[in-house]
């Protein structure tokens, strides 16, 4: 078997295994698996909107899957994505509405800088925690996850929201921060679908992340401290200098979701408005084996899967989009468990007493 | 300054307390025989749904009148019992890294309630309400009682039994247990499944003891105000209650004391900040500024016995 062959395998076997679950799972709430099924996946192939809402939705999750990728090369868990984007946007709003005034050429750049540099300080303090003090990472990303909610929802309703206005959102970013949606260069494609530049900055992030980590020196050395920590420390690496870095550039890759939501999609900060792509890069890290064109093509799946969860939740009887939720779970659970399909193949009769 | 410590803070700082004690107990148990629990927040959604839905169904279908609650009680126990099931088989037996594998559960758990309350229901994630007299008891003396008891028998498990003994061991150095002729996966299963049961009555207690129905996604993170609890309190269980005991408190403050506390400005304490207080706490200690909480040494570690 080629190298791409079983490296494609396991994502697939993990994939189709937990859709047979999930499909099981259907008939019990009582519904036929293939009708449910068809709805979720047939609706994101329609043009333009089933593509273009996949696209649009594949794009934070790209930068989350990469996210944790980087982490995850390093030997690290960054559970802490979901904290990073929710500071990130807020802080690319935040420079969006500061200085609406500026020229486009100034402005846009700010605004990445702010979601970038806010997810790179965010995901670095438990990286320093880390390094300074050994608390393990997995804790504090989650700890800061609440943190960050509570901070930015904190900003919001006491300093940035409008006077009166019931929701928790900001007011809105100058126009020269807004980025172009597709529909503003292809003919036929509606500018209402919010699928917009962001995408193409992601589909670069993941080259970007192929050249550092496995082109450059730092990228050497963050993947030789997520192999083997000892044999990095002796060859005269420094672990904790590489568990800052890797921590940062994963949560700055997690607040590039910010430039997508806000200057590409809602032109404001809206409070909550993560519909859990933090955890679910967890699932699109792990589907794509931790390469970067594994992460494009997991997130295509798990945005098809969140496009077609509203067809799911309008058309079938009692399936809800839920399915959607239950079926991430068990996928990560079967790819995690990689020994359990072993154990499965493993298990198969050696019809070795007619060898005898 | 006087009405803020009223006796009904105090009664509600129990009553919010209850979930995080149960739940960071069992997480205890878990993490003292080396299997890390971020999955305390899906166990416990388990067990509130199903305690809901089954105190609804024993109540309307069956007819079972005020035994109802402790039937879902018995009912979110298991559900909390089945998904550690799968937990601990997969991190013990297929040795999956436990992180990963507690992510997992806690992202199925979220999409599950709302699945089957969708067919059974027919509502999007929610039970339907339960009458208040099929609800578990609310008086604090109660709760406080069994509490107590709880803590106190956690407490003569881990250290004054041989079962205690081993579990610890396993946790700290599973080779040298595994010398010894503890059987390091049977003392595992143990944990983790112990750590089920009880997150699943936390969760029980959130949807038919504080509320009066199943919610979508209605823990809210205490999974993990649970966890930060259990590290609080440095993995052990007179500490971790008092830990529970702290969070609930500042849980309840921000409930009830909106408005309360007053800065120097005049402003109010905004109630974002009161909720950042356990998180911040956690990781404070994680870091060792206070003391230092130092997790049980062969904590997320798969073991994998010598051939």
């Amino acid at each position: 078997m080629t190298k791409l062959a079983r490296e494609l395998l396991f994502p697939l076997i993990a994939v189709v295994a937990a859709f047979i679950v999930g499909g099981i799972l259907i008939l019990i709430v009582g519904d036929s698996p293939f009708v449910a099924y068809r709805l979720l996946l047939g609706s994101a192939l329609s043009w333009p909107d089933g593509i273009g809402y996949t696209l649009f939705h594949a794009t934070p999750l790209i930068f989350t899957g990469l996210a944790v990728l980087v982490g995850f090369r390093c030997g690290l868990f960054n559970i802490g994505a979901e904290g990073q984007l929710y500071i990130a946007a807020f802080a690319t709003a935040w420079v969006g509405i500061k200085f609406a005034n500026l020229t486009p050429w100034l402005l846009i750049p700010f605004c990445f800088a702010a979601a970038i540099l806010s997810g790179a300080f965010w995901a670095a303090i438990p990286g320093v925690l880390k390094a300074r003090f050994g608390s393990h990472e997995v804790i504090n990303t989650i700890m800061l996850n609440f943190i960050a909610v509570a901070l930015i929802s904190y900003f919001v309703q006491y300093h940035y929201k409008e006077r009166g206005d019931p929701i928790m959102q900001t007011s809105m970013i100058g126009e020269g921060a807004h980025i172009a949606r597709f529909g503003k260069f292809i003919p036929g494609f509606p500018e209402r679908i919010p699928l917009n530049l962001a995408f193409l900055l992601a589909l670069l992030c993941c080259f970007l992340v192929y050249l550092f980590l496995w082109r450059t020196k730092w990228g050497y050395e963050i993947r030789a401290t997520g192999s083997n920590p000892y044999a990095a420390e002796y060859g005269g690496i420094s672990i904790r200098k590489q568990i800052i870095l890797a921590m940062a550039v994963s949560g700055a890759l997690a607040g590039m979701v910010g430039i997508n939501e806000v200057l590409g999609y809602r032109y404001r900060y809206y409070d909550g408005f993560s519909d859990n792509y933090g955890f679910t890069g967890i699932a699109v890290a792990l589907l794509g084996r931790n390469h970067p064109v594994g992460v494009i093509l997991a997130a295509l799946l798990f945005a098809a899967l969140q496009h077609g969860g509203i067809y799911v939740d309008g058309f079938s009887e009692h399936v809800t989009k839920d399915i959607v939720q239950v079926l991430q779970g068990i996928i990560i659970l079967f790819v995690a468990a990689e020994a359990f399909f072993k154990w499965l193949v493993g298990r198969r009769p050696s019809f070795q007493h007619l060898r005898a | 300054m006087r009405d803020v410590f009223t006796l009904s803070l105090i009664a509600s700082t129990l009553r919010l307390s209850t979930p995080l004690v149960l739940a960071a107990l069992g997480g205890l148990f878990s993490e003292r025989s080396g299997v890390i629990n971020i999955a305390l927040e899906g166990k416990m959604l388990a067990g509130a749904f199903t305690a809901a839905a089954v105190t609804y169904a024993a109540d309307t279908r069956l007819g079972l009148g005020a035994a109802s609650p402790w039937i879902g009680l018995l009912g979110g126990m298991i559900a909390g019992l089945f998904i550690a099931v799968i937990y601990a088989v997969s991190c013990i037996k297929f040795k999956s890294d436990q992180v990963v594998s507690g992510a997992a559960i806690n992202i199925l758990m979220i999409g599950m309630p709302g699945l089957l309350s969708g067919a059974f229901f027919l509502s999007s994630g929610s039970t339907p309400q339960i009458p208040k007299d099929r609800l578990l008891p609310q008086s604090p003396w109660f709760i406080a009682i069994v509490i107590l008891a709880i803590v106190a028998g956690i407490w003569y498990v881990l250290y004054k039994t041989p079962f205690g003994l081993r579990l610890r061991s396993v946790g700290e150095n599973p080779e040298a247990a595994d010398v010894a002729g503890v059987s390091v996966s049977r003392i595992r299963y143990s944990g983790v499944l112990l750590a089920g049961m009880l997150a699943g009555i936390g969760g029980a207690y959130l949807s038919i003891g504080q509320s009066s129905l199943f919610t979508r996604n209605m823990t809210a993170g205490r999974g993990f105000i649970a966890l930060a609890a259990l590290i609080f309190g440095k993995w052990r269980p007179v500490q971790t209650l008092l830990a529970c005991l702290l969070f609930g408190f500042t849980e309840a403050v921000s409930i009830q004391m909106q408005g309360v506390f007053k800065l120097p400005s005049g402003e109010d304490i905004p109630v974002q900040f009161i909720q950042m207080v356990p998180y911040v706490l956690t990781i404070v200690v994680l870091a060792g500024f206070i003391g230092s909480s130092r997790p049980p040494r062969a904590l997320g570690i798969p073991y994998q016995k010598e051939k």
